[in-house]
């Protein structure tokens, strides 16, 4: 998929946004030539088109119905949301209210001060914060300030598995990093790739390493990284988890031709549906992609657990990485009233009417008091396995390649798939990491 | 009469300049004003949003540093060589066949025109799938070919291989077709002399039609070249310049650098970069081959 920047937790629903992309044309506001800035009367808000579109375009019609300021909704077709949104910002085209991946993808403008920092609208109305899981609300904000409001469903990264494979090998789940081990020599006995990894998108090997580092060292790791730079890619942690991957790919763990297999083309979802493998370490929204593509594997086949621990690692084995969720960004230069409407707008994202809608979507929401509802879901084992497991980690990381500013996703995703291809030694990979 | 031959020759001689004027305009809005443009930001430090910062030479001070801008350099001048190797001999003996007027060949070659009418990336899609290591063609094939497990697009050589092969499928047509019209466009009689003179087949090839083609050479050659050095599409789809940066040929890394890493500065000097090679080659091309000269392929009949 031609997505640059687009976050890829949405890459699985690429094909969906192509095709909304056609049909978008007839929508209001979808044309290249910009929606413009919002009149006196309204705000514009800005939303990545795909099919889960359809609960922020209940929320404006909900929200117009009351508001004296009404929201001018623009639903952005998937793959050029992030060019778009660039180039936008800093002109009067600039959206007031908008949707975005958190990290990364809003650090630029917050280093030009073109957002509005959430902190007092949370304190004027405490159930703004408290509304959202905190891990999940904190993922959003840049250097413990808040910049978004949770509005879409939570995406960890999940360890899946094939119970039929399991099954058919007599093996139970892995629960150690022993286990893990033990089941490659079991799976590769029986001829089937223990874990399926697609080599050639680099961003589906990002997530062992990140769920490594983080066992290893602890969401710690990262965070320094993020706030003191280069230099602390030198941690331990990450020499360790070169080491793993170099250890894991000796071992066959992810079988032969793991550097030509391909995640958006399904190629990889389709082997493991297949049973030619075990295990992939995938975005909850695998779930969603098997369901389209193999419904009846998704129904009865689809296992899940969570990372295991690793041998003398301190990080808690309950941490999480992924994507948190997407959040809505205010603009900065809304001012009084105008920007009070904005608030109103955000807040309709912690209310139970919204969290109801996007589980009839398929989504797990963000909300605090989430649980009760998840009942309502299509497969409420799964949407409670991903709530609690998200809900009780003290951590959950960003996805790097997210979290980082973008001039660093092209050489984090290039180092990587050398790692992985074994054309950088895991020394090798720690100095190009801090070379970057 | 004195007066009326002046005025006549010059209605039927060339057209004023005012005729190329919308193509000029055009190509200095289009083509010209973004070229400058790209230049000066070559020299800035920019992200795409807010102004860029002008930081004078330190662009070129990285990207003569850089070992992945030193193998996209070497990468796109391989890939340009090997293009040529390719495409033009397959392309003139298909052409020169294709020349002929009998039906076969006629229906033959509308088949062979067929991979010049879909785009770029609809072809690459359909590569990729034919090339996924479990599902696809390579799966079976991959073997014979060295390529145990299908693992192809996983092996540098593979991959660049791949690159290859996809766009020489492609544009083959093409630069079939260019031949076909140069072949056709030979003389007759040339080939009756030679065949009173008792040349066959092969010696007609070589002594007249290839000696005719000679423009006909340089047009396709100049394309290809132009064309393997600004070639992109089938790269971001198949390989993502992968693995690692082993098909990173310019083109991407311009294409990474400018709109995922959102260093518009960076990438504005790598495409400085390439303007400039591919103008050079082009020019140098038409130059050594003495295509500028037009020295008519007919001298002497």
């Amino acid at each position: 998929m031609r997505i640059p920047r687009s976050r890829s937790s949405l890459r699985a629903t690429g094909l969906a946004a192509a095709a909304a992309l056609v049909v978008g044309g007839t929508l209001s506001g979808c044309g290249s030539s910009g929606p413009g800035g919002s009149g006196d009367g309204e705000i514009s808000v800005w939303v990545y088109q795909d099919p889960s579109t359809k609960v922020q375009r209940q929320v404006v019609e909900r929200f117009n119905k009351t508001s004296k300021i009404k929201v001018k909704l623009t639903q952005v077709p998937g793959d050029g949301y992030s060019d778009k949104l660039r180039t936008s910002m800093g002109t009067p085209n600039a959206p007031d209210v908008f949707f975005n991946w958190g990290g990364g993808s809003i650090s630029e403008f917050v280093k030009k001060d073109m957002l509005l920092d959430l902190g007092p609208a949370m304190k004027k109305d405490p159930s703004l914060k408290k509304g959202f899981i905190p891990s999940i609300l904190d993922a959003g904000g840049i250097n413990g300030k808040h910049y978004g409001i949770p509005m879409r469903g939570m995406q960890p990264v999940i360890l899946f598995y094939n119970k039929d494979v399991f099954e058919k090998a007599g093996a139970q789940p892995p629960k150690s990093w022993n286990d893990i081990i033990k089941l490659i020599g079991t799976f590769k006995g029986k001829g089937v790739t223990p874990f399926v990894v697609a080599g050639t998108d680099p961003w589906t090997e990002l997530m062992w390493v990140e769920y490594l580092v983080d066992r290893y060292g602890g969401a710690g790791v990262f965070k320094k990284i993020q706030s003191e730079g280069k230099d602390a890619w030198g941690d331990p942690a990450v020499l360790k988890t070169a080491r793993t991957i170099k250890d894991l790919v000796g071992r066959g763990a992810f079988g032969k031709n793991y550097k030509s297999v391909n995640y958006t083309a399904d190629g990889a979802s389709t082997y493991f549906a297949k049973g030619k493998a075990a295990m992939h370490l995938m975005g909850s929204w695998e779930y969603a992609n098997q369901k389209t593509n193999q419904p009846a594997f998704a129904k009865s086949g689809l296992g899940w657990t969570t990372f295991p621990s690793v041998p003398g690692g301190t990080g808690d084995p309950k941490n999480v990485v992924g994507n948190p969720t997407n959040y809505w960004s205010i603009s900065g230069k809304l001012k009084g009233k105008k920007q009070q409407a904005a608030i109103d707008f955000v807040k309709f994202a912690a209310k139970q009417d919204y969290a109801k809608a996007l589980i009839a979507n398929g989504d797990v929401p963000t909300t605090s008091d989430a649980s009760s509802l998840l009942n309502g879901h299509e497969n409420p084992t799964y949407a409670k396995f991903q709530y609690d497991m998200v809900r009780d980690a003290p951590d959950f990381t960003l996805s790097w390649d997210q979290a980082l500013p973008a001039k660093y996703t092209p050489p984090l995703h290039t180092n990587v798939q050398k790692l992985f291809n074994g054309q950088l030694s895991p020394t090798a990979f720690v100095d190009a990491m801090k070379g970057m | 009469m004195a007066d009326a031959v002046p005025r006549h020759s010059k209605s039927v001689g060339r057209p004023s300049v005012a005729w190329a004027l919308p193509g000029a305009l055009f190509f200095v809005f289009f083509a010209v004003a973004p070229m400058i443009l790209v230049v000066a930001l070559a020299f800035t430090d920019w992200d795409g949003i807010g102004t860029p910062q002008w930081t004078g030479l330190s662009n070129w001070t990285r990207l003569w540093d850089d070992p992945d801008t030193h193998q996209a350099i070497r990468l796109s001048l391989v890939l340009t060589v090997l293009t040529w190797l390719v495409q033009t001999p397959l392309a003139l003996l298909l052409g020169v066949w294709a020349a002929g007027h009998q039906r076969n060949r006629a229906v033959l070659s509308a088949i062979f025109f067929l991979p010049l009418l879909g785009s770029s990336v609809a072809l690459a899609l359909v590569w990729k799938s034919l090339l996924d290591p479990n599902f696809g063609l390579i799966a079976d094939i991959g073997p014979a070919l060295g390529f145990e497990d299908g693992d192809l697009l996983g092996s540098s050589t593979g991959a660049f291989g791949a690159v290859l092969f996809v766009t020489a499928w492609q544009f083959i047509p093409l630069h079939t077709l260019i031949y076909q019209g140069g072949a056709r466009a030979v003389p007759r009689s040339l080939y009756d002399a030679a065949a009173i003179d008792g040349a066959g087949t092969v010696r007609q090839f070589f002594s007249i039609t290839l000696p005719q083609l000679r423009n006909t050479i340089v047009t396709s050659s100049v394309i290809m070249v132009v064309g393997a050095l600004t070639f992109f599409d089938t790269v971001l789809i198949l390989t993502k310049g992968g693995p690692g940066t082993d098909t990173t040929i310019m083109p991407y890394l311009m294409y990474k650098n400018g709109f995922q890493a959102f260093d518009l500065g960076y990438a504005s000097a790598v495409a400085t970069i390439l303007v400039v090679v591919a103008t050079t080659v082009s020019l140098l091309l038409v130059r050594l081959t003495g295509f500028t000269a037009m020295r008519s392929t007919r001298e002497g009949m």
